[in-house]
């Protein structure tokens, strides 16, 4: 089977694909980056990976018409609230005009493909669809 | 704690293209027009602050002194993401206030006009093979594949996050344009701001699309310009000439504040919380509440950024912005005027120079000196200004009673 790896190492692909956070064992903030110490309560003593729901709801969005040179637009860039961990990301699957997104909507993690480099290995991208597709 | 510090001298260059003048010329225009306004010399200063973001390593304090004056002082050169100017000012403040110094000059500037998107412009090439990298160990740039970095972006979600939690059921882009109209039409009247035309609602929402519901007329003007300040403790005034008392701008609370952390800044900047700080902070340092204001300037560096700080600068009710902004409070024929100057979105944003230009302008009219777009009989404005990362600056300004 082709090799296969996550776009972040936040993206767990094993099983049904999730997204992974490191969370302060002191104070429960959570990262999806790599930390030195806790940014909330300044505690270092360490973290544990913990999943991240993979269904919420859209709290902000943008539909960026303007970017750099390589990045395919309009593309819908959002925060959606997964079960209280907020999370940046696309909303995929839907096309990206203010009648088909909408503030408060029920989305879901999708994955796909972003390509295959030249030792063959697949990377793999995430965003979030609608649950219900309108 | 010690006296209170003045403003005796402020200035701003024009913003816009000033093909001809590098750096350090506008930052000079600008400190001899301070110096000159405040009725003092390079010889009767004892510290200098200054600030050009993108010139960051380079020294503008010193490069300046070699222009217009090397006398030996300590210099501060500062750089705070957008809020530059205010820290720069801030750090003149401070160590009057500490007791170091009995003049100090702020000094920003910045040269933009042509610059595109600021982040987000360019990205980061893929690898051959997908590798690892940084803190997200990321195999991809992930500006546009997970969300965006681009400010039109990034400030569009900060709009749309806070009509999502006061559930507005309107319509975004004319809310937001409606913002933008206002500011547009502000500007027709300060000859300084880079572009100057009114522009309709149809005009501005059917413009060009940058992020959502920001399009380019709601989005800060790229451009040149530098702006300074002259600031003298209490008892140096007190030897100064009556004009020079008169035109005096009280700085009644000078505050500077970081973002705490909020669960969900790692993935959108939280905005509010270190405004909201600022503020709170600010009207308890001058002992003015946000009804004693006569104008304020705030950082709408997009038209979607100025709706959250009417909240945020308690200038509404909690919740009330879009309220807030439909009864014409903001206008300058409304009951809080917001950014008379036309704001970042017609007056321009040179990052360093906005956090001491926007004191500028309230200065202007707590003087009296505005001209057609004084706001009359001002006696308190505020001036706010937000970079991400973050800082925040709120400097409450009071005229004189000399």
């Amino acid at each position: 089977m082709q090799q296969r790896t996550p776009i972040v190492d936040y993206l767990v692909l094993d099983g049904d694909p999730h997204l992974v956070a490191s969370e302060c064992e002191q104070c429960g903030a959570r990262y999806f980056d790599r930390r030195n110490a806790c940014a909330a309560c300044g505690a270092a003593g360490g973290f544990r990976q913990v999943a991240i729901d993979r269904q919420g709801e859209l709290r902000a969005f943008t539909i960026v018409s303007m970017a750099a040179p390589g990045i395919d637009v309009p593309f819908v860039a959002g925060v959606v609230d997964c079960g209280g961990t907020t999370v940046r990301a696309n909303v995929v699957n839907t096309p990206p005009d203010p009648d088909h997104v909408r503030l408060g909507m029920k989305l879901r993690l999708a994955t796909f493909p972003l390509g295959t480099d030249s030792a063959g290995t697949e990377a793999v991208g995430f965003g979030f669809e609608p649950l219900e597709q309108s | 704690m010690a006296d209170t510090v003045w403003i005796l001298g402020i200035t701003m260059t024009k913003f816009g293209k000033h093909p001809d003048a590098d750096t350090v010329d506008l930052a000079a225009e600008a400190a001899l027009g301070a110096l000159a306004d405040g009725g003092v010399t390079i010889e009767d200063v004892d510290v200098l602050a200054a600030g050009n973001l993108l010139g960051a390593g380079a020294g503008i304090g010193q490069q300046l002194q070699k222009q217009i004056g090397q006398t030996g002082i300590p210099v501060y050169n500062v750089a705070n993401a957008c809020a530059t100017g205010a820290t720069a000012l801030r750090t003149a403040v401070m160590a009057i206030k500490a007791g170091e110094a009995d003049v100090g000059l702020a000094v920003g500037v910045e040269k933009l006009a042509g610059a595109g998107l600021l982040a987000g412009g360019t990205r980061a090439g893929d690898s051959d093979t997908w590798q690892p990298r940084g803190r997200y160990g990321a195999v991809a740039a992930l500006d546009g594949r997970v969300g965006t970095e681009t400010m039109p972006g990034v400030f569009a979600q900060v709009g749309m996050q806070y009509l999502h939690e006061h559930r507005y059921g309107g319509t975004p882009l004319e809310l937001f344009a409606r913002i933008s109209e206002k500011n547009h039409a502000h500007s027709t009247l300060n000859p300084l701001a880079a572009y100057t035309k009114a522009m309709s609602l149809e005009q501005i929402m059917g413009d060009l699309m940058i992020a959502y519901p920001n399009t380019r007329p709601m989005c800060s003007a790229n451009c040149d310009g530098a702006a300074a300040a002259v600031v003298v403790s209490d008892a140096t005034l007190k030897t100064l000439s009556r004009e020079q008392q008169r035109r005096a701008v009280k700085i009644s609370a000078s505050v500077l504040t970081s973002d705490p952390w909020q669960e969900g800044c790692q993935v959108l900047p939280d905005v509010n919380t270190l405004t909201r700080s600022a503020a709170r902070q600010a009207y308890e340092q001058a002992g003015v509440g946000p009804d004693d204001l006569d104008l304020v300037e705030l950082h709408d560096c997009f038209a979607t950024a100025e709706l959250v700080h009417y909240d945020n600068l308690g200038l509404c009710e909690e919740g009330g912005a879009v309220d807030f902004l439909e009864s014409g409070a903001p206008y300058r024929d409304g009951r809080m005027p917001v950014n008379v100057s036309g704001g970042l979105q017609s007056k321009g944003h040179p990052i360093a120079a906005t956090g001491i230009a926007n004191i500028w302008e309230v200065c202007h009219h707590l003087r009296g000196e505005a001209g057609p777009r004084q706001i009359e009989g001002a006696r308190v404005g505020l001036a706010h200004v937000i970079g991400l990362g973050s800082a925040c600056g709120v400097h409450i300004l009071e005229r004189s009673a000399a």
